[in-house]
């Protein structure tokens, strides 16, 4: 029983404009991956920790992040 | 059959686009053609349509394209300097295929010019409207009835076609009084499918655009455009021939030049000189079949015209410079008499002088 | 599950060609989701420009124009005034709508032409790699004022929500930024509100939206909304500039 923050690897440019609007900080770049475009795309990291804010989802230019509230 | 009116060739355009079913009019004042924006800004509220004096012929020729995306009837006016203006709108509005008609009441050029009659934009008019590869209906009516006419059939071939049409008329024409008759015709609105007017969620949506990143694309969009161009050429060309079955000069002349060369034709006559007139009224296409057939037992072509010569060149690749194309005609405003022409025809004829 | 947050439904599947972190993005979510929420999808017409955003017509799912650079005002009075039931916006940067299209800008505003413009300022000619534009700041540097400008040779930039209040035909104007999530959440309300303009017939309504372009001014995208903050904001201060909205029913005469 979460919320749940869903990040569109494909269409994220890993712009990183998610992580600074998430007021939890749990929104990263991680290094290690990339999508077929070469972008790194953002991941949520501790889930368990997400208010459902939404403000990740307001900030994305790409429309990449879907946010559910349970 | 309606009343016989005697109307200045200005209004009574901006009468028969009303009459046509344009109800959007944009324009800009510029001599020798306000006449058609005043007449519009009085009637277009009569009859519940659109005037709006635009702050340019650029922002009056972007507002045409507006109307024109939205599916009515639409038209602009200018004169030289303002049509060099709307060139880059002519360009936009070929491109997306959008209907419209655009008139041009030509006067002394090049730059400010004069406000005189002239014929100096037909290159302009018939070779590059705007820039790319793209093609206008161009047509030059001759008297004030011939301009109604031609308002009806411009829209109605504009919209057939999907491509703008340009009425080319000159100062002379603009300005002189005649009697005119206006057609009793009834006009049906086409279906323009393509137009944005809201999809209404019915439908995808519609995009009116004239750009085309992939190459390929582009090509293929042009190709596809001049197929119809081929169209518009094999049946609507028109012109008009006078004498010239027999004619050992022919001239070719078009809009206010025509009458005056068929004045100096008529003189000729009375000298026994066999000349002839071909009269072009599309200028794109232009009538070549036309030219050529007529000019088949002619020694010699004249073609007369406002300008240095500019309509020369087609007819000497009509008749593939079979025959020696001469030229007379003045340019700047100035307008060449029928006496003159007839000097010009007498000398090509052999004979100089009183004869 | 409730949704908190999803795509809007009046943009397409198109993914954006917008460069990663550009606000151009979350304007055209904010311009979708108005359209969405206010129930107009089916009588919108958008008039895509020239510049970074001339494929919008790829990303919105109404009917589209494509206009020429700068004349985006001009066509859609052009539409306008043959579709008055219908909602019609124009899409615009700052190349667009303060250099060459400055007269149509100026002049559908003094006509109260019933449409909204949306106006992306990012102080910078994106599309074309980073040229001068007329809302440029002073001593900003660019590819044309390398040296950054330099008010003796290039001037000094444009207010345009200022210039427009000046005119009586400006009903509605209001500059806005998105910079941050109540930035943005201010932004579309002011969107809405020049939407909501549009369909009551009020007259010309113009939000000025100030704007990252991190490639062009070379910052990541989080650090060209703080240069926004603290480079853009002091000179296009945010707020509304004009308001005639109580006024009302401006186009009822014509038509």
């Amino acid at each position: 029983m979460a919320n749940r923050v869903t990040i569109d690897e494909h269409i994220c440019k890993g712009c990183g404009l998610c992580t600074g609007a998430c007021p939890k900080k749990i929104i990263l770049l991680c290094c290690d991956k990339l999508n077929a475009k070469g972008y790194n795309p953002a991941t949520v990291t501790q889930m368990e920790l997400c208010i459902a804010c939404g403000m990740c989802a307001i900030m994305c230019p790409d429309s990449a992040i879907t946010v559910e509230k349970e | 059959m309606t009343e016989k009116v005697l109307m200045k060739g200005n209004e009574a355009m901006a009468e028969a686009a009303i009459r046509a079913g344009c109800l959007h009019y944009f324009g800009y004042p510029i001599t020798p053609q306000t006449e058609i924006s005043v007449h519009m800004s009085k009637r277009m509220p009569m009859v519940g349509g659109v005037f709006l004096q635009a702050e340019s012929e650029i922002a009056a020729i972007n507002m045409v394209l507006g109307a024109s995306a939205a599916g009515v009837r639409v038209m602009t006016s200018s004169s030289s300097p303002g049509i060099s203006l709307k060139t880059e709108g002519i360009s936009y509005l070929a491109a997306s295929d959008l209907p419209c008609v655009i008139i041009n009441i030509q006067r002394g050029g090049p730059g400010l010019g004069g406000i005189q009659p002239a014929q100096s934009d037909y290159n302009q008019a018939t070779k590059a409207p705007g820039h790319g590869d793209f093609k206008v209906l161009v047509f030059a009516p001759s008297t004030v009835q011939e301009m109604v006419n031609t308002i009806f059939k411009a829209f109605d071939l504009s919209e057939q076609y999907r491509m703008p049409a340009m009425v080319l008329g000159d100062g002379l024409l603009g300005q002189m009084m005649e009697p005119v008759v206006f057609p009793e015709t009834v006009v049906t609105p086409r279906e323009k499918p393509w137009a944005t007017i809201g999809h209404q969620e019915q439908r995808s949506p519609n995009i009116i655009n004239s750009l085309y990143l992939q190459a390929e694309m582009l090509e293929n969009k042009i190709l596809e455009r001049y197929r119809r161009y081929d169209q518009v050429q094999s049946k609507e060309t028109e012109s008009e021939i006078y004498l010239t079955e027999d004619a050992e000069i022919l001239l070719v002349a078009y809009g206010a030049s025509a009458r005056i060369a068929r004045g100096a034709v008529d003189f000729a006559r009375k000298l026994g000189i066999k000349a002839g007139l071909l009269r072009p009224i599309t200028l794109w296409p232009f009538p070549k079949k036309e030219l050529v057939a007529a000019a088949e037992n002619a020694a010699e072509l004249l073609v007369v015209e406002m300008s240095m010569g500019q309509m020369v060149d087609d007819v000497k690749l009509a008749i593939d410079c079979s025959k020696p194309v001469h030229f007379f005609g003045h340019t700047g405003g100035v307008v060449p008499s029928s006496a003159e022409v007839l000097e010009r025809i007498k000398e090509l004829a052999g004979r100089n002088g009183n004869d | 599950m409730t949704s908190v947050y999803k795509k809007s439904s009046v943009l397409t599947d198109a993914p954006l060609t917008y460069c990663p972190g550009c606000t151009h993005g979350i304007i055209h979510k904010l311009v979708a989701e108005c359209i969405e929420e206010m129930g107009v999808q089916g009588r919108t017409v958008g008039v895509a420009s020239v510049g970074c955003s001339v494929l919008a017509y790829n990303f919105f799912k109404v009917d589209m124009v494509q206009a020429p650079h700068g004349r985006a005002p001009a066509v859609a009075t052009g539409l306008i005034r043959s579709l008055p039931d219908n909602v019609v916006f124009t899409y615009q940067g700052d190349g667009d709508l303060a250099a060459i299209g400055i007269a149509e800008t100026v002049h559908a505003a003094s006509r109260s032409e019933n449409i909204v413009i949306i106006f992306v300022n990012n102080a910078i000619y994106g599309m074309t790699g980073g040229q001068m534009a007329p809302t440029t700041l002073s001593g900003q540097v660019t590819q044309t004022s390398p040296n950054g400008r330099d008010a003796s040779i290039a001037g000094y930039p444009i207010r345009v929500c200022e210039m427009l209040s000046t005119l009586d035909g400006t009903t509605y104007a209001e500059r806005v930024a998105v910079n941050n999530v109540p930035n943005i959440r201010k932004a579309k309300a002011a969107i809405k509100k020049a939407f909501d303009n549009q369909i009551n017939r009020r007259g010309f309504s113009i939000v000025e939206v100030l704007s990252t372009c991190p490639t062009n001014w070379g910052l990541t995208p989080l650090k060209s909304l703080d240069w926004l903050k603290e480079n853009l904001m002091p000179y296009y201060p945010l707020g509304c500039y004009k308001d005639q909205t109580e006024k009302g029913g401006k186009q009822d005469d014509w038509l």
